[in-house]
C-alpha cells in the first residue's frame, strides 16, 4: 500500500481550486502526469546553482551542469533496465524519438516494399513517422488487429510475422483502450521472423516496472513528462550495436568528433544523436522525476492503479447508460475510455470540467482506433499514484450530472 | 454549468427544428472538425426573391456545435445571400449567450463556416471565413 496522503501532498496542483470552491480532480495523467514539489525543486535548484551548458566548459558550474546531466542518464538506463547508458538517447518527447529511428535507423536499412508492422492500436506518434519513411522508401504497412476484447490479436499477428516484417513497431500500453500488451513473447515471436523491434513505452514506463534488458526490445521510447517529469524531454533507449550503426539525426554541435571545411565525423553515442544544447534543467528534473516514483516504488504504484482501475470498472458496469472501451481490468493499466449515451464526449469533459473533473475527451491522438471502433470521439480518465477512490466516485457523480442534463 | 448548457441549447440539441437533407438544393457544403469528429452537412434554397427560404441540417457533434446549427439555421431563413455572408462569429456567439473557450468555439464555429462555404461555393471551408 502507498500512503496517499503523503503522495498527495507531494503535488502542489493538487491543492489547487479550479473554479470558486470546487477543488481539481485530475484524471488526465495519460496526456501528461502532474509534478511533484521535488521535481519542480530540483530543475529551480539547477538553475539558481548550477547551470552552465554541458561537455565543454572548463569551469566548476560546466563540469556541475555536464555530471548532473549525465547522473540522469545513467538513472534512466537503471530505471528502465539498460544494460549501458551510452544506451540511452534524449529526445525531446516519445515522438522524437520514434521519429528518431524512423530517420536514423529505417531510412538506412529499409527498401522499396519492404514491410512495416503496426497495430490497429497505435497513437498517432507510433503511426505518422511510418507513413512517411513508407512514402519516401516505397515500403508497405501491415496494421496488427485488435481482438473485440481489446486486445491485440495475436493469431493475426503470427500470420503477419510470416511475410517476415523488418521492423515491428507497436505500443506497450494503448492510451485509449489502457491495453497492456505481452511485449516479451512479441518481441520473441517478431526476432524469430528476423525483424527489429520498437515498443512505444509512453505509457509504460510511468506506471509499472520496464526491464528492456529482459524484454528484448530494440528500441524503447518513452517520455519524462508523463511520469513525475518536466515536458520538452523523452528517451530512446536502443541497443548499442544498432545504435552505433545508425546515421546521425539531427547535425549541429555536440554530435560530432570533428569538422573540417570537407566535412565531419560523427560523435561516440549516445551523443551523436543529442545535436545541439539539450534540455539540461529537464534531464536533470527528470533524474529527480526517476528518484521520486523509484523511492514510492514501481510496483506500488503499479498496484495503486490496479486497484483504481478495477474500481472504476465495477462503478461502470452499474452504469447502463456509459459504455468502456477495451479490456478487462487485469489486461488493463489505469485508462478508462467510455462513450455516454446521449452525449458527445466534448459535453461530458465540459460538464464533469465544473465540477472540477479533468478527463480528455476526443480521439486521443488515435484516430484509426475510434474509427475501427466505429466511434467518432471518447472520454478518457486516466490514473497515476496520486488518485484516489474517492475521485473515482467523483466521477461517477459528475456522470450522473451529466445524464441530468441530456439523459 | 447551468448556465453554459442554457435550456435553449439543450432543447434546439434534443430536438432539433430544422434537421433534415433536401433531394435538391441551391447551395450544399459539409465540413467536419476532425479534433473531435464533429461533421455537419448544410442544404439552403433560395426563394423567388433570392432569400433563404430552406435551410437544414445533418450531421452529428456535440450539444453545442449541433445547437450552434440550429439556430444558425433558424437565423438565417428570409436572409440574402449577403446578409448571410456579412454573419460573424459574434452573431453565432450572441445566438448561443454563452461564453467559450477557444476549443468549444470550434464546435460553435462549425455550421457558420459549412454555411458560409456554401454560399460562397468553395471547395473547401478556411477557419478564416469565421474569423
Amino acid at each position: 500500500m502507498i500512503d496517499i496522503q503523503k503522495i498527495r501532498n507531494d503535488f502542489p496542483i493538487l491543492q489547487r481550486e479550479v473554479h470558486p470552491g470546487v477543488r481539481l480532480v485530475y484524471l488526465d495523467s495519460s496526456a501528461t502526469s502532474q509534478k511533484p514539489e521535488i521535481v519542480i525543486r530540483s530543475m529551480n535548484d539547477f538553475y539558481k546553482n548550477s547551470n552552465a551548458n554541458i561537455h565543454r566548459g572548463i569551469h566548476v558550474l560546466a563540469e556541475e551542469a555536464t555530471e548532473l546531466y549525465e547522473q540522469s542518464r545513467l538513472k534512466v538506463a537503471r530505471f528502465i533496465g539498460a544494460q549501458n547508458p551510452r544506451e540511452i538517447v534524449f529526445t525531446r518527447n516519445t515522438t522524437e524519438a520514434i521519429n528518431l529511428v524512423a530517420h536514423s535507423w529505417a531510412r538506412k536499412y529499409l527498401q522499396k516494399d519492404d514491410l512495416i508492422l503496426l497495430s490497429e492500436m497505435e497513437h498517432h506518434s507510433n503511426l505518422v513517422p511510418w507513413f512517411m519513411l513508407a512514402k519516401e522508401r516505397g515500403c508497405r504497412i501491415e496494421f496488427i488487429p485488435i481482438t473485440s476484447d481489446g486486445l491485440l490479436d495475436l493469431d493475426q499477428y503470427k500470420r503477419l510475422l510470416e511475410r517476415t516484417p523488418k521492423l515491428v513497431s507497436f505500443t506497450h500500453m494503448s492510451n485509449v483502450l489502457g491495453t497492456i500488451n505481452p511485449v516479451k513473447p512479441m518481441v520473441e515471436m517478431a526476432h524469430h521472423a528476423g525483424a527489429i523491434v520498437l515498443v512505444d513505452g509512453a505509457q509504460s514506463a510511468p506506471h509499472f516496472p520496464v526491464d528492456v534488458n529482459f524484454l528484448e526490445v530494440d528500441f524503447f521510447a518513452f517520455s519524462a513528462h508523463k511520469m513525475c517529469g518536466p515536458t520538452g524531454l523523452g528517451v530512446l533507449f536502443g541497443k548499442e550495436t544498432l545504435l552505433e550503426n545508425m546515421d546521425p539525426f539531427l547535425g549541429g554541435g555536440d554530435m560530432i568528433k570533428k569538422v573540417t571545411f570537407e566535412g565531419f565525423i560523427p560523435n561516440e553515442i549516445p551523443f551523436k544523436f543529442e545535436a545541439g544544447t539539450p534540455a539540461i534543467a529537464e534531464v536533470v528534473g527528470m533524474g529527480a522525476a526517476i528518484d521520486y516514483i523509484s523511492q514510492v516504488g514501481m510496483k506500488k504504484i503499479e498496484e495503486h492503479e490496479n486497484s483504481l482501475t478495477k474500481y472504476a470498472l465495477e462503478c461502470f458496469s452499474n452504469i447502463k447508460w456509459a459504455h468502456v472501451l477495451g479490456p478487462e481490468a487485469e489486461y488493463k493499466g489505469g485508462v478508462v475510455s467510455f462513450v455516454i449515451d446521449g452525449a458527445h464526449p466534448h459535453d461530458v469533459a465540459q460538464v464533469l470540467d465544473s465540477q472540477g473533473i479533468a478527463v480528455r475527451a476526443g480521439h486521443h491522438c488515435a484516430m484509426p482506433l475510434h474509427q475501427k471502433l466505429g466511434i467518432s470521439a471518447s472520454t478518457r480518465a486516466s490514473f497515476y499514484l496520486y488518485n484516489t477512490k474517492s475521485e473515482i466516485d467523483q466521477l461517477v457523480i459528475g456522470l450522473q450530472k451529466v445524464r441530468e442534463i441530456f439523459g | 454549468m447551468d448556465d453554459f448548457y442554457r435550456e435553449i441549447i439543450i432543447d434546439h440539441y434534443k430536438n432539433p427544428v430544422h434537421r433534415g437533407k433536401l433531394t435538391a438544393s441551391d447551395f450544399s457544403f459539409e465540413d467536419e472538425n476532425p479534433l473531435c469528429g464533429d461533421f455537419i452537412h448544410i442544404d439552403l434554397t433560395l426563394d423567388e426573391n433570392q432569400r433563404v427560404k430552406e435551410a437544414v441540417f445533418s450531421g452529428q457533434g456535440c450539444a453545442i456545435s449541433l445547437a450552434s446549427a440550429d439556430l444558425l439555421l433558424e437565423e438565417i431563413r428570409g436572409k440574402t445571400l449577403d446578409e448571410v455572408k456579412n454573419l460573424t462569429k459574434q452573431n453565432v456567439i450572441d445566438l448561443l449567450g454563452i461564453e467559450l473557450s477557444p476549443v468549444r468555439l470550434k464546435c460553435a464555429l462549425l455550421p457558420l463556416k459549412v454555411v458560409k462555404a456554401a454560399v460562397y461555393k468553395l471547395q473547401e471551408a478556411d477557419d478564416k471565413l469565421v474569423e
